[in-house]
């Protein structure tokens, strides 16, 4: 983690709702993912931070600014905060052009200055031509650039980003996600951003602060906190429990055949960049299949020798954790345990869909 | 029409635009605060702005004429500092209108704020914007149909003022007559034509004014 820019410690309860309680808060300089769940208080907290809720106790720090601090009574509000803001829908002044939104925050700018400064962020994100639009005349890609546009044209030195893709269909979602990852990392400003994907939170950030039930209950590099959840209410709320770093060895007729460890995995390569070569490979449990080594051929690509390592009981289902060269996890029923003769020390044979192995670019 | 016709017309249109003015400024700041804020005493500001519209104009009339007669209040005031009288002059007629046009323009005015969301003036604060910039760059743009609806319904209602302008006013030709001052009169006098000539005049103001503002207010759906 690089150098603390904000620390944050305070709690907010709206009246009838959970009390958020941000306990030692401290982000680098990077780009942070605040993980939760939908209701585990990620928008409050980024709002808090925004100035735009003013915590009930507590106080945030910014740099060598304070932000808030109940018992000094400071109040700093989200005009001096000098920060960028991209809500969830994005809140795109709809009487306002492209040109019009994108220059709104460039007031203190000489005019001169203000119309290259517009003219290159929109060249920068690819709007150019755009200028005259309303937001309603644009697609929800290009409302979600000119959101960021307007955030990042001032510089701005912290940006807060609220599910900066949610609002988007699929393969659109996907598609940006790569791009924001690529503009986020040019622009150098540090980010926070909100995300209940955890596919989102790999992508984009280099740390992750998982949000449990409006508190902050664990802190660390991306991979780190989704394969090590720190306790049961993070590993709950992840889905992906295999988390590996990959090389990709080649790509052929859309598919691509990865290295983790010693072995070799085939996965769908729609999504990924041409150039990616570092990957996260990520699976979940329950997408792993477990068969017998002597068992027929079958249609999944992917065949991995598996050592079993432990059994444990989960509910209905059986956690089930295999060594094949990296740590895999599958998700069984009882019965299907018992019919296998699981224990610990068998050999087997792990079965995956190439469709079920996700690949996220590596960023560092 | 005659000449002494268009000028009352004139007269009439002149004190209609004139309350207008002073209703906007103090209007809207009224209708924003009702919509965008929480204060002590607010539901009693509420009652107040709203009671010209259930209170028999004369009423309101009345009260104005105590307020700013030459021994009120305001008007002692007035008298002793400015040297300006109100009571029976033109600017008498100014503030009976704008004292029974506010409640429309407020109740108007402060839906149409309502109705802007406020994420949009959130945003603009994020982007450095104080409390002058969102409301002139923001909430107003967005408001603008029904504030403006608001507006010409203001402006319908004061041209057809009667009981408190013929309170704090009087008729004065030439002075303080207002178009429904006027009608009252010619009727009084027995000049039928006249009278319906004016009435004519009115209608067509008024039409004109509504049906603008119901268009506008529709449109916004």
């Amino acid at each position: 983690m690089t150098d603390t820019i904000l620390t944050a410690n305070f709690r907010k309860q709206f009246s009838g709702g959970p009390e958020i309680v941000v306990d030692e808060l401290r982000i680098g300089a990077g780009i942070t993912v605040l993980f939760g769940a939908s209701g585990s208080g990620k928008t409050t907290v980024l709002r808090c931070l925004a100035g735009l809720e003013i915590p009930d106790v507590g106080e945030i720090k910014f740099g060598g600014e304070v932000w808030f601090q109940k018992n000094g009574n400071v109040f700093a509000p989200p005009q001096r905060r000098h920060i960028g803001f991209v809500p969830q829908d994005y809140a795109l002044f709809p009487h306002l052009t492209v040109a019009g939104n994108v220059g709104y925050g460039l007031n203190d700018l000489p005019a001169a200055e203000r119309a290259p400064r517009i003219a290159e962020t929109l060249q920068w994100l690819g709007l150019a031509g755009l200028e005259e639009r309303l937001p309603r005349e644009l697609s929800g890609g290009q409302q979600q650039r000119v959101a960021l546009a307007r955030a990042v044209v001032r510089r701005p030195k912290l940006l807060l980003l609220d599910e900066p893709l949610a609002a988007l269909d699929t393969p659109t979602r996907l598609r940006l996600r790569g791009e924001l990852r690529q503009l986020l990392r040019q622009l150098g400003i540090p980010t926070i951003l909100v995300t209940h994907d955890q596919l989102e939170a790999l992508a984009l950030g280099n740390d992750v602060v998982v949000l449990h039930a409006g508190r902050n209950v664990q802190h660390g590099a991306a991979q780190e906190v989704f394969s090590r959840p720190g306790n049961l209410a993070v590993a709950e709320i992840t889905a992906f429990e295999t988390i590996q770093p990959g090389v990709v060895l080649e790509t052929r007729d859309g598919l691509a055949t990865v290295a983790v460890g010693d072995a070799r995995l085939i996965a769908l390569a729609e999504d990924l960049p041409i150039d990616a070569r570092e990957v996260y490979v990520c699976i979940r449990a329950e997408d792993v299949i477990l068969a017998r080594p002597d068992s027929a051929p079958s249609s999944p690509r992917n065949h991995l020798a598996a050592t079993v390592r432990a059994v444990v009981r989960e509910g209905p289902l059986m956690r089930v954790n295999l060594d094949c060269g990296f740590p895999l996890t599958a998700l069984l029923t009882r019965p299907a345990c018992e019919e296998l003769g699981l224990h610990e020390g068998l050999r087997l044979v792990a079965l995956v869909k190439a469709p079920q192995v996700h690949l996220i670019p590596f960023t560092r | 029409m005659s000449g002494a016709e268009w000028q009352l017309v004139g007269f009439s249109l002149r004190m209609a635009f004139a309350s207008l003015l002073l209703i906007l400024p103090f209007g809207l700041a009224l209708a924003w605060c009702l919509a965008r804020k929480d204060w002590r005493g607010k539901a009693l500001v509420e009652t107040l702005v709203s009671l010209p519209l259930v209170l028999p104009p004369v009423v309101t009339g009345l009260v104005l004429l105590q307020i700013f007669g030459r021994r009120g209040p305001v008007g002692s005031w007035l008298h002793n500092t400015f040297n300006c009288d109100v009571v029976f002059t033109w600017r008498a007629v100014v503030i009976a209108l704008a004292a029974m046009s506010l409640p429309l323009f407020v109740r108007a005015a402060r839906t149409a704020f309502e109705e802007v969301d406020v994420k949009f003036e959130q945003l603009a604060r994020t982007l450095g914007a104080g409390e002058w910039r969102v409301f002139f760059t923001i909430t107003l743009p967005l408001a603008k149909r029904g504030v403006l609806a608001g507006t010409l319904l203001a402006f319908a209602r004061a041209l057809g003022e009667f009981g408190a302008t013929i309170m704090v006013a009087g008729n004065i030709p030439g002075r303080t007559t207002t178009l429904p001052v006027a009608i009252y009169q010619a009727v009084e006098n027995g000049e039928d034509a006249h009278a319906w000539m004016l009435a004519g005049v009115s209608a067509v103001i008024a039409f004109a004014a509504v049906f603008v503002s119901e268009n506008l207010q529709r449109r916004r759906k």
